[in-house]
C-alpha cells in the first residue's frame, strides 16, 4: 500500500529493502471484505426479517468488541463499565426520538455524540484510577448512570420505555433500514479504528500499550491519547446501544446497563485476539454463532462465556486470530521491511 | 434523631464494608492484582454457610468454622492454579481471569440456588439490641459485625507487621526478586496471601448474608462497596480502609434516610466526590504498601 523511499544499503549487494504496509494478502483480504459487506448489504432482499434482526445483533457485537479492543487492546484500559454508554446511547435514542421529536435515524448519531460529551468530563474522574481500580471505577460510573436514569420519569424510570417513533414506517422497511444503518455503523467503526491505528495517534497508542513511561519520555502525550480513546469508545458503545434499542424497540435499565455486556465484550475480544483489528470481528462472529447453541443452556451460557475467556487468556492469549501468527493481516497497521534478492 | 440513627447505623455498616475490603486490599498490596471475583467469593461463602445451615442445622457462626478454612483452601488453590499463571501473562491477564471467574461463579450460584433472595438466620441475636434513646438503638448483630471488622483489620495489621510470613509478604510486595534472593518463596507467599484474603472474605460474606438478604448477583455490589471503601480511605492503608468503609456506610445511611432509593447512590456520589477532590483518599498512608 504505502511505499516509502528506502535508504540504499551498502553498494553492490544488489538488495534494496522495501518498507511497506500490507501486501498481497491485505489487498486480497480487503477485496474479500468489500465483497462480504456488499453481500451483507444485499441480504434484506433475500432473508427473513427475523434473520435481519439477528444480524443487527451481530453488528452490535462487532461494534462493541471493536470499541472494547480499542480501550483494552490499544489503550491498555480495562473497562467493565462501558454499559454506561451503551445505556446512554439506547436511552438517548428513545429520548431524542420520543420526547424531543428528532428523526430516529438522526437520533442515533446524536445519541453517540451525547455519549462522547458525557465521557469527556467523566474521564477526568475515571483516570484518577489505574489498572484494576480503573476497571471497578468505570463500573461504579455505570451504576451511577443506571441509578440516575431509573429516577427519570420521562424515560419510564425503573420500568423502561418503548421506541414508537418508527411506527410510521412499515415494519418490512423499518427492519431493512435499521439493518442497513447497523451494517453501515459496524463498517464505519471497524474501518474508522483501522484508520485511527494507522495514524500518528495509533502509533502513539501502540507505544503507550507497550510501555507508557517510555512512550511519555519519547514525547507521546499519554493521558491525552488515552482520553481520546476513552471518548471515542464511549461514542462507539453509544452507537451500539442505539442500534440495540432501534432493533428491539425497547429499553430497560436492568438490561441495557447490565454488566453482562462487559462479559460479552471481554469474551468477544479475548477469544478473537486482543490488540488486533480482525480479532474482535472474528470474536463477534464466534460469539454470534455460539449464542444459538448456548441459548438452551440457560445460566450455563455465561458460565461457558466466562470459562472460555479464562482459558483463552491463560492458554492462548493471542486468541483465534493469533493462530495466523501475524502472517495474514487484513488490516495492516505496521510496516514491514522486505529485502528483495 | 433519625439522622443520628442513620449515622450510627452507617458507622456499624462501615465496619462490615471494611471487613470485605481488607481482603481486596491485601491481594492488591501483595500481588498488585485487583481480584474482580472478590465480591462473588464473599457471596459463595454466604451460600456455603446457608448450605451447612440447611444440611446440618449449623448456626452461621458455627458454620464459619468450616467455611473459613474451606475458603482459605480455595484461595490457596486459586492462586496456585489460576492467578500465578495470570500474573505471568502481563497486566491485563489477571483482570480478565478474575472477571471471567466472577462471571462463572455468579452464574453457577444462579443455577444452583436460583435468583431467590436468601438470608442467614442468626436467631434472636439478629433482632435484639440495646436502646439508647428514642429512635436510636444499636443492634447486637450489627455491632458484632462492625467489631469483627475492626478485629480482623487489627489482626491483619499485626500479622503483616510482626510475623515472619507477614514480613515476607511485605518484602515480596516491595520487590519480588530481592525477596527471592533472601530465600522467600514468593509463589508460596502469594498463595498464603490469597488464602488469608479469602478467609477474611468468608467471614465478611457470612456477616453480610446474615445482615441483609443476598442473591447470586450480590457479588457485584459487594465488590463495588469494598472498592469504594478502599479508595475513599486511601490505597495501601488498612486503617484508612476502615475509615473509608465508615464514610461510605454513613453516606449510604444518610442517603437512605432521605429516600430509600438514594442510599446506594449517595455512597457512589461520595466516592466520586472523593475521587475528584482527594484522589489519594481521605486518609492516605505515608508509604504506599
Amino acid at each position: 500500500m504505502t511505499q516509502l523511499d528506502a535508504p540504499r544499503t551498502a553498494a553492490g549487494t544488489g538488495s534494496v529493502p522495501r518498507v511497506r504496509r500490507g501486501g498481497r494478502a491485505a489487498w486480497a483480504g480487503g477485496a474479500g471484505l468489500v465483497a462480504v459487506v456488499a453481500v451483507l448489504g444485499y441480504l434484506p432482499y433475500l432473508v427473513s426479517r427475523g434473520t435481519q434482526v439477528d444480524l443487527v445483533g451481530l453488528f452490535a457485537l462487532v461494534v462493541l468488541g471493536t470499541m472494547w479492543n480499542l480501550l483494552a487492546g490499544y489503550g491498555g484500559m480495562v473497562s467493565i463499565g462501558q454499559q454506561a454508554y451503551i445505556g446512554i446511547g439506547g436511552y438517548g435514542l428513545v429520548y431524542l426520538a420520543e420526547t424531543v421529536g428528532v428523526d430516529p435515524f438522526l437520533s442515533v448519531p446524536v445519541a453517540a455524540l451525547v455519549c462522547a460529551l458525557v465521557a469527556w468530563p467523566t474521564s477526568y474522574l475515571a483516570f484518577r484510577l489505574s489498572g484494576g481500580y480503573f476497571a471497578i471505577g468505570t463500573w461504579v460510573i455505570a451504576e451511577v448512570v443506571r441509578l440516575l436514569v431509573t429516577q427519570v420519569d420521562a424515560v419510564g424510570a425503573g420500568s423502561g420505555a418503548s421506541l414508537t417513533a418508527f411506527s410510521g414506517i412499515e415494519p418490512l422497511y423499518r427492519i431493512a433500514f435499521v439493518y442497513w444503518m447497523s451494517l453501515g455503523i459496524a463498517v464505519v467503526v471497524v474501518v474508522g479504528v483501522y484508520l485511527l491505528m494507522r495514524s500518528r495517534l495509533g502509533l502513539a497508542l501502540t507505544a503507550i500499550r507497550d510501555d507508557p513511561t517510555a512512550a511519555s519520555s519519547a514525547g507521546v502525550r499519554v493521558t491525552r491519547a488515552k482520553r481520546l480513546v476513552y471518548v471515542v469508545a464511549a461514542a462507539g458503545c453509544g452507537l451500539a446501544g442505539a442500534m440495540i434499542v432501534a432493533n428491539t424497540l425497547r429499553v430497560q435499565p436492568g438490561s441495557i446497563f447490565s454488566v453482562d455486556y462487559a462479559a460479552i465484550m471481554v469474551f468477544v475480544v479475548v477469544i478473537g485476539g486482543i490488540g488486533t483489528i480482525e480479532g474482535p470481528v472474528l470474536g463477534a462472529l464466534v460469539f454470534y454463532l455460539l449464542q444459538d447453541s448456548l441459548a438452551d443452556l440457560g445460566n450455563w451460557y455465561l458460565v461457558v462465556v466466562g470459562g472460555v475467556a479464562i482459558a483463552v487468556t491463560l492458554l492462548a492469549p493471542r486468541g483465534l486470530w493469533g493462530l495466523t501468527r501475524g502472517r495474514v493481516e487484513l488490516f495492516p497497521t505496521g510496516y514491514r521491511v522486505a529485502v528483495r534478492r | 434523631m433519625s439522622w443520628v440513627n442513620a449515622v450510627v447505623q452507617g458507622v456499624l455498616l462501615g465496619g462490615l464494608y471494611a471487613l470485605v475490603a481488607a481482603g481486596l486490599s491485601l491481594v492488591f498490596g501483595v500481588m498488585r492484582i485487583v481480584n474482580l471475583a472478590h465480591g462473588v467469593l464473599a457471596v459463595v461463602a454466604a451460600y456455603g454457610a446457608l448450605v451447612l445451615g440447611r444440611a446440618l442445622g449449623l448456626h452461621p457462626f458455627l458454620a464459619l468454622l468450616l467455611v473459613v478454612p474451606a475458603m482459605a483452601a480455595i484461595g490457596y488453590l486459586l492462586q496456585r492454579g489460576l492467578l500465578d499463571r495470570a500474573l505471568r501473562g502481563g497486566e491485563l491477564a489477571p483482570l480478565l481471569v478474575t472477571f471471567g471467574l466472577a462471571i462463572v461463579l455468579q452464574n453457577v450460584l444462579l443455577e444452583a440456588f436460583s435468583a431467590d433472595n436468601q438470608r442467614l438466620s442468626v436467631g434472636a441475636l439478629g433482632t435484639s439490641g440495646v436502646r439508647i434513646a428514642d429512635g436510636l438503638s444499636i443492634g447486637w448483630f450489627p455491632l458484632l459485625a462492625a467489631l469483627t471488622g475492626v478485629a480482623v483489620i487489627a489482626g491483619l495489621g499485626r500479622f503483616l507487621a510482626r510475623t515472619r510470613t507477614g514480613r515476607a509478604m511485605r518484602a515480596a510486595s516491595d520487590d519480588p526478586e530481592a525477596a527471592r534472593l533472601m530465600g522467600v518463596d514468593d509463589r508460596r507467599i502469594y498463595a498464603v496471601a490469597t488464602a488469608l484474603a479469602l478467609a477474611t472474605v468468608a467471614v465478611a460474606g457470612v456477616f453480610l448474608g446474615a445482615r441483609s438478604t443476598f442473591d447470586p448477583a450480590a457479588g457485584a455490589t459487594t465488590l463495588i462497596f469494598a472498592f469504594e471503601a478502599v479508595v475513599i480511605g486511601g490505597l495501601g492503608s488498612l486503617w484508612g480502609t476502615l475509615a473509608g468503609g465508615i464514610v461510605l456506610g454513613v453516606a449510604q445511611g444518610l442517603g437512605a434516610a432521605v429516600d430509600p432509593a438514594y442510599g446506594v447512590l449517595a455512597g457512589h456520589l461520595v466516592f466520586l466526590a472523593v475521587l475528584a477532590v482527594k484522589p489519594r483518599g481521605l486518609f492516605p498512608s505515608a508509604v504506599t504498601a
